[in-house]
């Protein structure tokens, strides 16, 4: 097959698995890869030294892949399931109305505790898409707080178009700009944010980069 | 009746037929030859039952397997430590190999390398010179990765830590890594930006 028939093919092929319905590929339980410009922009500069290394963050469910990743460049790698642990029945407290809410001092006590400017890298995923509301805002000052000066996290957001029923995927890092995304059961979408709330949300942070996929995900890259 | 035929009482001969057991019957050879190396073995490891709780430092000079409730320190520096699945540790490990399959909470020192099993829950540091981590085990702390002095001698390239995804390649290390990358033209999905 010439080049060109063959771009073309795959191109076929990846516009036919974005155009899935996300419940399908939910029920299926199928992993699926995707071209993520966010992460390759992410990952540019990002490797330690024998002498210094770097320190990164994962805040999605434990991922072998991403472990590896950042272990082979050099890094310190952390990690964090940041919306297994929001999901903790201990750190509900009953309201006056009889409803249950997230002790948030108590949740960011227990979770994200680290020192100030620790991290040089932290990669948020599509976390915040389907965190508890009262948890977003808190989460995004946290990881301010414990991101250094420069440094760089990846977020990723569903459009509209993506859908509310977008399943909560756990993002494997398979090449520096290659993710598979291994759906994990159990999680809704809360909100879907558009480009003004992200500008909000990160409005402490100096630089925002947005990258739009073919799927209606919006990968950003926001700098410290 | 019918008259046994003289045949049937001889002993068979074909070495692939396997000889049917007998309470009676002489214990057979090779049978007790198979299992002489994993008793053998077996008799070198500690072993910690599932309703034994300990409060302390716990240390020693041979491989141990645990499945116990601990609480403390446990200390078996050139030996190998393997935390079953109703292991329920709240303890600085420190040990050569370290394989858990149960619920750990503290860090972990491993002067060789640790292994994650699906079962396993660990919330803590490790800091070891290789890692394999199964698809399914949940981590909360933070990896570090020790380069070995050899290694760092012959100044290869920094690829110490491997973390495995699936049962399948839990064996492997380094090189396994290989495995779980996926070239662009096998993918499903192209999904370039605007």
């Amino acid at each position: 097959m010439s080049s060109g028939q063959h771009n073309f093919a795959r191109w076929l092929r990846g516009t036919a698995s974005a155009a899935q319905p996300a419940d399908v590929r939910q029920r299926t339980g199928a992993r699926t890869s995707r071209r993520c410009t966010g992460l390759g922009e992410f990952t540019r500069d990002l490797a330690g030294t024998d002498d210094q290394k770097l320190c990164a963050l994962d805040l999605g469910p434990t991922s072998p892949a991403n472990i590896t990743f950042l272990t082979s460049r050099n890094m310190r790698a952390y990690n964090e399931d940041i919306l297994r642990a929001a999901k903790d029945p201990t750190f509900l407290t009953r309201q006056e109305d009889g409803s249950h809410r997230i002790d948030v001092e108590r949740f960011f006590a227990e979770n994200l505790a680290y020192p100030k400017d620790h991290f040089d890298a932290i990669l948020a995923w599509d976390v915040a898409d389907y965190l508890p509301e009262e948890l977003v805002r808190p989460l995004v000052e946290r990881i301010h707080n414990i991101l250094k000066p420069h440094g760089a996290l990846l977020a990723i957001f569903h459009t509209k178009d993506a859908g509310l029923d977008s399943p909560y995927c756990r993002y494997n890092i398979v090449q520096p700009d290659v993710l598979e995304l291994d759906p994990e059961p159990g999680f809704r979408i809360q909100r879907i944010f558009n480009n003004r709330h992200i500008e909000n949300l990160f409005q402490d942070f100096a630089s925002r980069k947005f990258f739009l996929g073919r799927d209606n995900i919006r990968e950003v890259v926001v700098g410290r | 009746m019918w008259k046994a035929r003289p045949e049937d009482d001889r002993p068979t001969l074909n070495p692939s037929q396997p000889a049917q057991p007998a309470a009676a019957a002489p214990v057979s050879t090779p049978h007790k030859e198979a299992l002489k190396p994993s008793t053998e073995a077996r008799a070198d490891v500690g072993h910690i039952g599932k309703s034994v709780v300990i409060r302390g430092e716990l240390s020693g000079s041979e491989d141990l397997y645990l499945d116990g409730e601990i609480e403390g320190d446990i200390n078996l520096r050139d030996h190998k430590l393997v935390i079953g699945p109703n292991g329920k540790i709240h303890a600085t490990i420190t040990a050569r190999d370290i394989i858990v399959h149960g619920r750990v909470t503290g860090n972990i020192v491993s002067s060789e390398r640790v292994e994650l099993k699906r079962s396993c829950s660990l919330t803590g540091d490790v800091s070891t010179q290789r890692i394999v981590i199964e698809d399914g085990a949940f981590f909360k702390g933070a990896i570090d990765i020790k380069e070995s002095k050899e290694s760092k001698s012959d100044s290869r390239k920094p690829m110490a830590a491997a973390a495995a995804a699936g049962a399948s390649s839990s064996a492997s290390s380094a090189t396994s890594s290989s495995s779980l990358s996926a070239s662009p033209a096998a993918q499903g999905s192209f999904l370039d930006p605007k």
